[in-house]
């Protein structure tokens, strides 16, 4: 039984002539447990489909099924680690989590509820980082704490949009093991978006491309064959995670080169001849050494 | 130690004195006596360099003003009280001191004479106290009111009540714009039709605002015993200055940063949480802003409201002084005008400091 699914779900944003057709036709069902990732050029709608999933917005044609049910509005139910952290600058680490935990878990008793705070803070590593604010860390510190407190709501569905693209290589492979690690302990749904092949096929079960947008789609399936734990150094050497890797960028690629043909816009050039440039040039500042005087 | 006290010198806006507490610890002298100098000993030399124009300027005036007088002497009676005039001149007499912008020394003659006349009146009040202790505990056991000192107030009598008169018009500000600010700040509706309200009045003169006050006070307010010239006051102040907050707070409100709306919904916060939780901590930055605009409108329009309203305070001494018209009256409007600069400047840091630690987005790039 599929917990979530998508059916001929099209979504455009704005209208007229600024129309915009976003995602059409986008057909999908994410079995209980499973983790798939969504891989897709930049702006190509990726995070417009978590927006759908999560109720942010809605679609304008087909349907967005959560068990069954069409999805009403976000709810803590599907947590969401956003892909610019999305924590509140005016509160600590601790703060940030417990609002979470406050409204999701409103019979907890205080001290459950501290507990229940600190064991997912120490799950990322912040401990010592608890009574900071997020503007007192890393990029790779401030996720870890959205990563904390989405899975301090306990949802059925981890949804997270490009949680690591802006961080720097190291750290990115380092919390990608943690998410897996944290994730392989109950092993809840987890919608992962992203722009790097390598990651997906290292967390997910399943990979579906993304066509380029506008009007994109997803793509045939990749299943990941690999078990878990996955290890990133056996992994590399394996020769068919380069078959894989190959198959997938290949797809891309194609989508990429045939969406580039097959726009029917035509370009209209203005009829212009060059005149010989005068002496005088407007609009052009020459530039000037900054002088001290002092 | 040493880092805490920069810390916290640089949060109450005493930030210049970094190079010297680092020069003392012998931190870099180098890098840091260059520093203290451009940051602290050239103000210094600015401030004596305003000092020595300013004093060459009414030095200047002075003798303009006396030539007048002698010419006008000379015109009107003849060459012998022209030089009688000259020479009263030199002497320095009271009776024919030409009336311009006073000296440097002048002022500070005046700012002691006002220091002298604060001291001796308190000293009066002290007295009367003292004198009526008895028959005012007599009173209070009758149920009186007990007699209290109605002599003239000193100058800094005059500036606690600038200040009170300020600081409830701050307060009336805050209580109108901040609330009327984030109700206007939530609704996009409530503010396209509010908007005409909040253009037009913004720019309304003080002065038209102490008048519309004073219609509105004299008629609800009819009990004579009650100060009607505070209230007054304080209002149009308060009236005056709160623009500012009103403007940035709903602007605060109404452009919290999606991200963080976007996580109230996932929580599904309700209305009042949303409110508390989110938008008011992400709006204090703004509101703070606002507030230290108010403060610095408000301290800058009591001045003229005082003058107008005949509330007592600095702005009624600066006017009172100028009507009095008395040898030292230029000396002492002078001193008032860098009590007035003074006050507001510090006002103005208070409200600075607070600022910015209400600005919790200093680290974020």
């Amino acid at each position: 039984m599929a917990i979530l699914e998508l059916n001929n779900v099209s979504k455009s944003f704005g209208a007229g002539s600024s129309r915009i057709d976003v995602l059409t036709d986008i057909n999908l069902s994410v079995r209980e447990g499973e983790f798939l990732a969504i891989v897709g050029f930049s702006g190509s709608g990726k995070t417009t489909l978590i927006n759908l999933i999560n109720g942010l917005i809605f679609p304008d044609a087909g349907e967005v099924l959560l068990k069954g049910e069409p999805i009403a509005g976000p709810g803590p139910d599907r947590g969401v680690i956003f892909q610019n952290y999305s924590l509140l600058p005016w509160l600590s680490v601790y703060s940030n989590v417990k609002l979470a935990v406050d409204q999701v878990f409103p019979k907890m008793s205080s001290s459950e509820k501290e507990a229940h705070v600190l064991s997912y803070i120490e799950m990322v590593n912040l401990t010592p980082a608890k009574d900071k604010k997020p503007s007192e860390l890393s990029g790779g510190m401030r996720q870890r704490v959205s990563v904390a407190r989405a899975l301090a709501m306990n949802p059925e569905i981890l949804l997270m949009d490009e949680p690591l693209s802006a961080l720097d290589a190291l750290t990115r492979g380092s919390l990608q093991e943690e998410i897996i690690k944290i994730w392989s302990r109950d092993r809840k749904t987890a919608i992962l978006i992203t722009n790097d092949v390598d990651e997906g096929i290292l967390m997910a079960d399943r990979i579906i491309p993304m066509t380029p947008g506008p009007k994109a789609t997803l793509g045939p399936e990749f299943k990941v064959p690999f078990e878990r734990p996955r290890d990133v150094t056996n992994i590399n050497k394996d020769a068919q995670y380069k078959r894989l890797r190959n198959d997938i960028l290949e797809y891309l690629i194609e989508v990429g080169a045939t969406r580039r043909q097959v726009s029917d816009q035509k370009y209209i050039l203005p009829d212009l001849k060059p005149t010989m440039p005068g002496r005088v040039i407007f609009g052009r500042k020459k530039k000037k050494d900054k002088v001290k005087y002092f | 130690m040493k880092d805490k006290s920069i810390k916290m010198l640089k949060t109450i806006g005493l930030g210049f004195t970094e190079p010297l507490i680092r020069l003392f610890s012998g931190e870099e002298p180098a890098k840091n006596g260059k520093l203290f100098f451009k940051q602290a000993l050239l103000p210094l030399l600015s401030i004596f360099l305003f000092i020595a124009i300013w004093y060459a300027g009414a030095t200047a005036l002075y003798n303009s003003e006396a030539e007048v007088r002698i010419e006008k002497a000379r015109a009107e009676q003849g060459e012998e009280a022209a030089l009688a005039m000259r020479k009263c001149i030199e002497s320095g007499d009271v009776s024919c001191q030409p009336n311009t912008l006073p000296s440097p020394a002048q002022v500070y003659t005046a700012f002691k004479a006002l220091w002298q006349d604060h001291l001796s009146i308190s000293e009066k009040k002290a007295d009367f106290k003292a004198r009526v202790a008895d028959t005012n505990s007599e009173r209070e056991a009758q149920g009186l009111a007990p007699i209290t000192y109605t002599g003239r107030p000193s100058f800094l009598d005059q500036i606690g009540t600038s200040l009170k008169t300020v600081a409830a018009g701050f307060l009336l500000a805050v209580f109108i714009a901040v609330p009327i600010g984030i109700v206007i700040g939530l609704s996009a509706s409530l503010r396209t039709s509010f908007n005409w309200l909040i253009q037009i009045f913004k720019p309304v003169s003080p002065v038209v605002w102490l008048l519309l006050v004073f219609m509105i006070v004299k008629t609800v307010i009819t009990d004579p015993s009650i100060d009607k010239s505070f209230i007054i006051s304080s209002i149009s102040v308060g009236l005056c200055a709160m623009w500012a907050t009103l403007i940035n707070t709903s602007m605060g409100v109404s452009t919290v940063d999606k991200d963080y709306i976007n996580v109230a919904k996932v929580l599904k916060l309700s209305i009042g949480q949303n409110i508390f939780k989110i938008v008011l901590p992400a709006s204090l930055p703004l509101i703070f802003t606002g507030l230290r605009i108010t403060v610095s409108v408000a301290w800058m329009v009591l001045i003229a409201i005082e003058l107008l309203a005949q509330s007592p305070g600095l702005g009624s001494f600066v006017w009172e002084e100028f009507q009095n018209g008395a040898n030292d009256s230029n000396a002492k409007i002078i001193v008032a005008m860098f009590v007035i600069g003074i006050i507001g400047f510090l006002l103005d840091r208070i409200m600075l400091s607070v600022q910015n630690m209400m600005s919790f987005n200093k680290g974020i790039a």
